[in-house]
């Protein structure tokens, strides 16, 4: 289509870069302002929790189970503690591990992806054997070794979802710098004698960010969903509050025999949330970036015929 | 070795004729890369092939002057240019620039030299980042240089060369991206940057065949004019000779590696010595369409440049290759009337009558040869436009 | 000049419409006719964004969704046009064909050459599997290609060979228009001229009609019997090539001739300043004004009109019966003032 658009003379209109595409995919899918709204709103939750929370997340204030009620819309736990107060208050440490997981993950795949398919050769084959160890090892049993190895921390917790993270978007990034590296303009970037670091970091790296924007999006809900499970598992310090330990405790206190779903199900459904909205986000931000994704090429519709109606006066 | 020695005198000869020191002289030049081995060929043992993609090339090159390399794709050319700018490690001869033997200089020691070698690419679309304002592409390379401390300086240096590369008044064009330039406008921005370096060899890669027939001359002319001002050298590699007979000085007609032709640009138009460049020269067309010229249509294309024929490079497309073509490999030697004309052909020292003489009778035998082996003779429709030449069966 | 007797393929008043992304529409192609008898040769020259491609891609209904024609395309007298893609389909590859733009990098590269070319001959009902083999044999060897060869996979090829094999394609359900998008860019001269050859061959032993859609004027010069120069989506001039080279009445075509160098002669090259309008909005007058150096007052507001300019027809004459055999049309106002004097 864009090459026919070009050809029928419309080459002098704007074509967006590729962070305008990010802003054009968000404002053109609704799924994709879903999805960042509901990051923002965690996010927002979290930063404020303490203003927020209406009740001590370390203090009882209720009964033991007791059930939503108007002081306690998401009623109490198995310690009379205020489930709604340990939900906006377990976001933070949640959240720091989602973002701190992915943030080291994403330097460690953006750093190998970039030196891998920039540099390539031994380099190349040395830190592709690595990632592909990474890729094929299962994901939570390697994270419950390690975890169990080092022992439950809040560190260890972040250290062992980067591990495990950064391998994918390793693979991603390396093979889009592969190709953007033949471009011509890398080419002659080194032929004017620009040094390595240059070209890496003025001509590759953005264009590879926005690849690694849509990966660090995705990240967060795997890192999320990882510290999740290993809460659940028991391999995080249970002193802390997270999503994770919440639901672990309510289970380790068999909230459900007691018929207590509110321990559960609400802390259940704000972890979906923010993991639907990291997926939403970073779905769209990937669409935008591959256009073939969008041209719909076996599109059953067709050219229209339009009638001609007003000949001007240039019609034979 | 003798046949080096023949190539070196060619160089010397006219770089000597040319009176002041060359600004680019390139002797002997060869560029090899290595053939991907299969598994297949590994546990064989097979040796490890190469692709001769530069074999042996001379030519030499004074500021102010355009000289330009002609070939169908696969003959050299563009690695040619890769290996002076040192993009590409050359096997072996040298590259001198402005006095300074380059070849085997150390990257590090490259860089400084990089300066005055300036590449242009074939396509605008592609040799510019998107991402970069015209502003910043232009900078680019006084900052990888450290030229023009301050940026006031910088950017005064930036409107020079914008100006200069013909895109004026340069405010008009500074903050703009690629995507709102037109073709010629970003092949303009592509020269600035080359030019912000004021450099004194400017290599351009097939600087028009991407951009639309309306705006090519006027690139053509920028070039024309910088060369002209005296301050550099242009080396433009190009496929049309129609462009390479208007514009250069002089044409070095390259075929798998080899130049087989080098002279003066209008010698080489108008009395061909070598029986490719011939043929070349017969394909182009006419734009007036009452003048039907005798197309001289070679069969097949460009061999591999891995396995080089024996001999002549060029005899098993030859029209009018002898026995003899298959024994020496023919280095170039002065033919024509030009001082400065010269040919790699055995054939091509017969004086002018003689030669047409051997190219028609062999003509005629090899269409008999061809109907023999029960390949369809070329018909000669009359009022056929192109194909009125006689086709030739290369040998199989 | 042209084929005599009926014409195989009449273009008339062909109108393409893009709508853009962003709202609004693009009349990229815009009233184009033209005429073509069996075995003619017909080119379609302009520069990038004329509007030639999307032209024949519209008489072969290959257009995206976002594309509306209006117009007719008639095939020995029908318009195929008429029912929209449901009356298009049935002509496409049987009767018109094309050859695309870098077709010789369309072929499946994990299937055997002839294979390829059978297929659609198999699948239009060419009978058995056996006769569609035999029958791409002979098209291969039609086009210059050994029939035995077409056991090869297309990297086997070169790239000349490949555009053959694309050729032989196109032709595999006899079709009696030919429509080649710039069928040698990309292309060495020598494989160019093989092509070209090959093209003017098969015009004339097959008495198939040709258009031959490029930007190389030279090329159309000693290929195309008539050519029609396009500018901004209309034809500006179309005549015999002898007449567009040899009393051009259209500047653009004159310019475009000085913008090309040539062997052959010492005139000087000259580019043409400026870029065509965007089309996406009416342009009021000549749309090559702007750029033209001849250009008069009412050329900036009065659209001229496509008209017969060979000489002795007044100013009056209008193109309807044009498209004749001889016909020269050009849509220049200083054509007016040339037969007025």
């Amino acid at each position: 289509m864009s090459a026919i658009a070009t050809e029928a003379g419309l080459a002098g209109t704007v074509a967006p870069g590729r962070a305008g595409l990010i802003r054009q995919a968000i404002a053109e899918r609704k799924a994709a302002a879903l999805g960042l709204g509901l990051i923002v709103f965690f996010v927002v939750l979290a930063v404020a929790a303490p203003l927020i929370a209406p009740y001590s997340t370390t203090a009882r204030s209720c009964a033991v189970f007791a059930p939503p009620s108007g002081a306690h819309w998401l009623g109490c736990d198995d310690g009379g503690i205020d489930v709604l107060s340990e939900i906006i208050s377990g976001g933070r440490i949640s959240l720091v591990i989602g973002f701190a997981a992915t943030l080291i993950a994403m330097l460690i795949g953006g750093g190998v992806g970039i030196a891998s398919g920039y540099f390539g050769r031994w380099l190349d084959i040395t830190l592709m054997r690595i990632t592909d160890y990474l890729l094929v090892i299962p994901d939570l049993a390697f994270a419950m070794v390690i975890a169990d190895v080092w022992g439950p921390s809040l560190s260890h917790v972040i250290g062992v979802i980067a591990i495990l993270e950064w391998a994918t978007t390793a693979r991603i990034i390396r093979a889009q710098v592969m190709s953007v590296k033949e471009r011509v303009y890398i080419k002659r970037a080194r032929s004017i004698g620009a040094s390595h670091a240059r070209i890496i970091g003025r001509h590759i790296l953005p264009q590879v960010g926005p690849l690694l924007m849509a990966n660090t999006v995705l990240t967060v809900a795997v890192a999320i969903y990882l510290e999740t499970a290993l809460a659940f598992l028991g391999l995080e310090d249970p002193t802390t509050t997270t999503w994770g330990t919440i639901l672990e405790h309510a289970f380790d206190r068999s909230a459900v025999s007691a018929g207590a779903w509110w321990a559960i199900v609400p802390d259940g459904i704000v972890i979906t949330l923010l993991i639907m909205g990291c997926f939403l986000l970073g779905q769209a931000i990937e669409d935008a970036l591959n256009p073939r994704l969008r041209v719909a090429h076996l599109s059953s519709r067709r050219w229209a015929l339009r009638p001609l109606a007003g000949r001007g006066p240039d019609a034979i | 070795m003798t046949s080096d020695r023949v190539v070196h005198d060619a160089a010397a000869s006219s770089a000597a004729m040319t009176g002041d020191q060359a600004l680019l002289d390139v002797r002997d030049l060869q560029t090899r890369y290595p053939v991907r081995r299969s598994i297949s060929d590994r546990l064989a043992r097979r040796p490890r092939q190469w692709v001769r993609a530069v074999d042996g090339v001379s030519f030499s090159l004074r500021r102010g002057e355009m000289v330009a390399l002609v070939g169908e794709s696969g003959c050299g050319k563009t690695s040619t240019a890769q290996t002076i700018l040192r993009m590409t490690e050359a096997a072996g001869g040298s590259i001198t620039v402005d006095g300074q033997d380059i070849t085997s200089v150390s990257q590090r020691k490259l860089r400084p030299l990089r300066r005055g070698i300036q590449m242009v690419y074939q396509d605008p679309y592609e040799s510019l980042d998107p991402r970069f304002r015209v502003r910043q592409t232009v900078a680019e390379p006084l900052l990888v240089h450290g030229i023009g401390g301050s940026s006031s300086e910088r950017a005064a240096l930036v409107t020079e060369a914008l100006e200069r590369a013909g895109l004026s008044p340069a405010s008009l064009y500074l903050d703009r991206y690629p995507h709102e330039l037109s073709g010629g406008q970003r092949q303009r921005v592509a020269i600035a940057a080359a030019l912000a370096l004021d450099p004194m060899l400017l290599l351009a890669d097939e600087p028009v065949s991407m951009l639309d027939v309306s705006v090519r001359a006027g690139v053509l002319a920028l070039l024309d004019g910088l060369r002209r001002d005296g301050r550099l050298g242009v080396l433009m590699i190009t496929h049309d000779l129609s462009t390479a007979a208007r514009f250069a000085d002089r044409i070095a007609v390259m075929y798998l590696g080899r130049i087989v032709e080098y002279g003066p640009a209008r010698e080489v138009v108008a009395d061909p010595r070598h029986p490719y460049t011939k043929a070349l020269l017969s394909v182009v067309p006419n734009r007036d369409p009452r003048v039907r010229g005798t197309a001289q249509i070679l069969s097949g294309e460009t061999p591999n440049p891995v396995a080089i024929p024996s001999g002549c490079r060029f005899r098993p497309r030859c029209p009018i290759a002898e026995d003899r073509c298959a024994q020496t490999d023919p280095q170039l030697a002065l033919s024509g009337n030009h001082p400065q004309h010269q040919a790699a052909c055995l054939l091509a020292s017969l004086a002018g009558g003689g030669a047409a003489a051997v190219w028609s009778a062999n003509q005629a035998s090899r269409g008999a040869a061809a109907r023999r082996r029960g390949i369809p003779a070329p018909r000669h429709a009359p009022r056929r436009p192109r194909a009125r030449g006689t086709r030739s069966a290369s040998g199989a | 000049m042209s084929g005599a007797g009926a014409a195989v393929l009449e273009v008339r008043d062909l109108n393409v419409w893009f709508t853009l992304p962003g709202g609004g529409e693009l009349h990229a192609v815009q009233g184009v006719s033209f005429d073509l008898g069996a075995g003619e040769r017909f080119g379609l020259v302009g520069e990038s964004g004329c509007g030639k491609t999307t032209s024949i891609l519209a008489m072969m209904g290959l257009l995206p969704p976002t594309a509306s024609v209006a117009g007719e395309v008639r095939l020995a007298g029908q318009d195929i046009l008429a029912g929209g893609e449901d009356s298009v389909r049935p002509h496409r590859w049987t009767d018109m064909a094309m050859v695309f733009q870098g077709a010789m990098n369309a072929l499946n590269p994990v299937r055997p050459v002839a294979a390829q070319i059978a297929e659609p001959i198999l699948l239009h009902g060419g009978g058995s599997a056996a006769a569609a083999r035999q029958r791409a044999g002979e098209l291969l060897e039609l086009v210059g290609i050994p029939a035995a060869s077409g056991a090869r996979y297309p990297h086997e090829f070169s790239g000349g060979m490949r555009q053959r094999a694309a050729i032989a394609m196109a032709l595999a359900c006899e079709p009696k228009v030919l429509l080649a998008d710039e069928p040698t860019t990309a292309l060495d001269v020598m494989v160019q001229a093989q092509i070209m050859d090959l093209l003017v061959r098969l015009c004339d032993e097959l008495g198939l009609a040709l258009v031959l859609v490029t930007h190389d004027l030279p090329v159309v010069a000693q290929v195309c019997q008539r050519a029609a120069v396009m500018y901004a989506g209309e034809i500006v001039e179309t005549g015999s090539t002898d007449a567009l080279y040899h009393q051009t009445r259209h500047p653009y075509t004159r310019m475009l001739f000085a913008a090309t160098p040539d062997l052959y002669s010492d005139s000087e090259v000259r580019s043409i300043p400026g870029a065509p309008p965007r089309l996406d909005r009416p342009v009021p007058g000549c749309p090559f004004q702007p750029r033209c150096d001849s250009a008069l007052d009412r050329c900036a507001d009065e659209r001229p009109l496509l008209r017969d300019v060979r000489a002795g027809s007044g100013p009056e004459a209008p193109a309807e019966t044009g498209f004749a055999d001889a016909a020269h049309l050009a849509a220049c106002h200083l054509n007016d003032a040339v037969v007025t004097q």
